[in-house]
């Protein structure tokens, strides 16, 4: 076991792939001389070479659509976006090819592709960067999205999307680049699709990933000081969506809180909030909430900004009102 | 070229892409074909001629009005009939349709519906052979509307930039679906961009197979041998409509006759006579193309419609992750 941080995660996922199969690449803006506009990709370019490691011009659509035709003839690109928020500009290559092309072929060619980098805020970086795009690409059919809080998690699930024979899109955060964590030495590719229980608790459920995992727990242990037990599940993986463990915990709590960054309308909430009253209405002691991005573009202020973000408050209100609306 | 044997299959094939067309034309009408239909019909000898210059083992890429270059790539016409009627037995069992014949066997691509989308995802099979230096080269069509978007340009930007063994070939019909080159385009020759990009371009007219097979020929050398790209634009006409649901009312009659009067199968035909063909082998060529065609109809009809259970594995490989 050691502590590493979580860009220092991916960097390892990514070079133990490459040391292990030569059609793995990574291409993207920055990711090469400049060492990653992140530092994620730090030393690459010195390990693998220009032929491996490849700097690309500003032009999303074009080196998206370079890694889909060669992920249909064989090649496992990783694909970096500087941020997810230009993945804008290459949107319809994600869409409309690396999602349809094993449909559209009929299951002839695959699309073995990763596309990574970091999603959702920074600081004050206006309204134009601090999208989270996750919940635009999680309704695709034909596209695997994962969203890891952790630098153990952001290993394995990199390593299990390198691996994987169909498009899949890791969300990465600046803000969790820094962020330092245990893990273990052989740490392996970790099963995409699969949340996990990062705290127990019998009175509520909180459902979070990426950063948003970790205002949950300051919201739990915050909530634990007013005795109540909040139990947090990070999703880890938004699709496909381990509903199972989602359901176990509201099983166990009869409460639900989902908490994520992004607009409330149509995200990754109420895909969770639909599931959960599908699947466990007749456990429900409260409707389930959710805690989003406010529904408006992210203001430069940094007080507006936080308030805009989700914070810990807003998650302690949400689990308190569910919390006593069950024991009224 | 010259050699009668490859004169006589590839006007073969120029005549079977036709006639596979104009009966796929006559299913449409009878709605035994949905969605869209865009015919290559009048185009043939692009498709052909180029094609003939590649080696099988060579990449293809194409746009949906994809018909003729899956079969001058090697596709049967059995499994392009199929998909058009939707049935299983399909190149892509019925879940692509028209727009969308790939071929994994021959190495063909797609069949794309998205404009200039194709570009970029065409010179990634072009990566790809250079990064395992495969020698392959990669053949990326598409139309003269595909000139003024995005994927045009980063995808030629990207190949040029990093030299890839690619030739773009840009079919101009003339007509960006209803609207003239004059309208859609600030240059004459879509070819001339190939200078902003450093690379190669140039112009030549698409009725004669052997030219295109010529002039495409020297494009794929060069892309093979020293993994220089180019842009090509070959003139060409489209004599139906942009799809099915198009009349053409945007040009006259007289325009379109004035064209058929090159009719690309008309000028195969010419080459096959000054060979020493007479009629009696000109027939039997003809006969054997439309058996071929009656048999691909009669297989597109009895075959069966793919089940709902195919979606699930041709979504994903592996676990559906819903």
């Amino acid at each position: 076991m050691r502590e590493i941080r979580y860009r220092e995660a991916l960097r390892e996922a990514m070079i133990e792939e490459m040391e292990k199969d030569a059609n793995v690449f990574l291409m993207g803006e920055e990711v090469g001389h400049y060492q990653g506009a992140y530092k994620v990709t730090e030393g690459m370019l010195e390990k693998f070479g220009p032929e491996r490691v490849i700097d690309t011009p500003i032009a999303e659509a074009g080196f998206a659509g370079i890694g889909v035709g060669a992920a249909m003839v064989g090649l496992r690109p990783i694909v970096e976006f500087m941020t997810w928020n230009f993945s804008a500009i290459a949107f319809d290559q994600i869409l409309n090819n690396a999602a349809k092309i094993r449909q559209m072929s009929g299951g002839q060619f695959s699309c073995p592709i990763v596309f990574r980098g970091p999603n959702a805020s920074a600081r004050q970086v206006g309204s134009q960067h601090s999208h989270a795009m996750e919940h635009f690409y999680a309704t695709v059919p034909g596209l695997k999205v994962v969203a890891p809080a952790f630098p153990a998690d952001a290993k394995g699930l990199m390593k299990a999307a390198i691996r994987d024979n169909n498009p899949v899109l890791v969300m990465e955060s600046e803000t969790l680049y820094s962020v330092k964590g245990q893990v273990p030495d052989d740490q392996d590719a970790i099963e995409l699709g699969k949340a996990n229980v990062v705290r127990p608790g019998k009175d509520v459920t909180l459902v979070a990933y990426s950063r948003m995992t970790h205002v949950a727990l300051d919201a739990a242990n915050a909530l634990a000081k007013d005795g109540i037990e909040a139990e947090v599940v990070d999703l880890r993986s938004l699709r496909p969506l381990d509903e199972e463990t989602i359901v176990k915990s509201v099983w166990k709590t009869h409460r639900c809180v989902i908490v994520h960054e992004g607009f409330p309308y149509g995200g990754v909430g109420a895909e969770v909030a639909d599931r959960v009253q599908r699947l466990a209405f007749d456990s429900l002691d409260a409707p389930v909430l959710r805690v989003a991005t406010l529904d408006v573009p992210m203001p430069y202020n940094a007080k507006l900004e936080q308030a805009c973000l989700p914070q810990a408050e807003r998650v302690i209100a949400a689990a308190k009102r569910v919390v006593s609306r069950g024991k009224a | 070229m010259a050699d009668s044997n490859v004169l006589e299959r590839l006007y073969r094939q120029m005549l079977l892409i036709r006639r596979l067309e104009e009966e796929a034309a006559r299913a449409y009408a009878q709605g035994k074909i949905g969605g869209f239909l865009h015919l290559y019909i009048g185009q043939e000898a692009v498709g052909v001629g180029a094609i003939a210059a590649l080696q099988p083992d060579d990449y293809v890429v194409t746009t949906y009005r994809d018909h003729g270059i899956a079969i001058a790539k090697g596709m049967s016409p059995r499994a392009m009939m199929a998909e058009l009627y939707g049935k299983v037995t399909g190149c892509s069992k019925g879940l692509g349709g028209s727009m969308h014949m790939f071929d994994a066997e021959h190495n063909m691509l797609g069949g794309h519906g998205i404009i200039g989308a194709h570009i970029p995802l065409a010179a990634g099979a072009a990566f790809a052979s250079k990064y395992r230096k495969d020698k392959r080269v990669t053949l990326c069509f598409f139309g003269d509307g595909a000139a003024s978007i995005q994927g045009f340009h980063e995808g030629i930007s990207l190949a040029a930039l990093w030299k890839l063994p690619i030739v773009f070939v840009c079919e101009n019909n003339e007509y960006s679906m209803g609207t003239p080159l004059s309208r859609t385009i600030s240059v004459d020759d879509i070819s001339k961009k190939a200078a902003g990009y450093g690379i190669p371009g140039w112009q030549f007219r698409g009725e004669d197979f052997e030219e295109v097979h010529a002039q495409i020929g020297k494009a794929v050398a060069q892309a093979r041998e020293t993994s220089m790209p180019s842009l090509l634009e070959v003139r060409t006409y489209r004599y139906r409509g942009h799809s099915m649901s198009d009349p053409g009312k945007y040009r006259t009659p007289e325009e379109v006759e004035e064209h058929k009067k090159k009719d690309p199968i008309a000028i195969g035909k010419q080459k096959l006579v000054a060979a020493g063909y007479d009629e009696a082998k000109l027939k039997g060529i003809a006969e054997s193309v439309e058996a071929e065609v009656a048999d691909a109809i009669r297989f597109a009809e009895e075959s069966p419609e793919p089940e709902l259970s195919l979606l699930e594995p041709t979504t994903y490989d592996g676990p559906f992750a819903s």
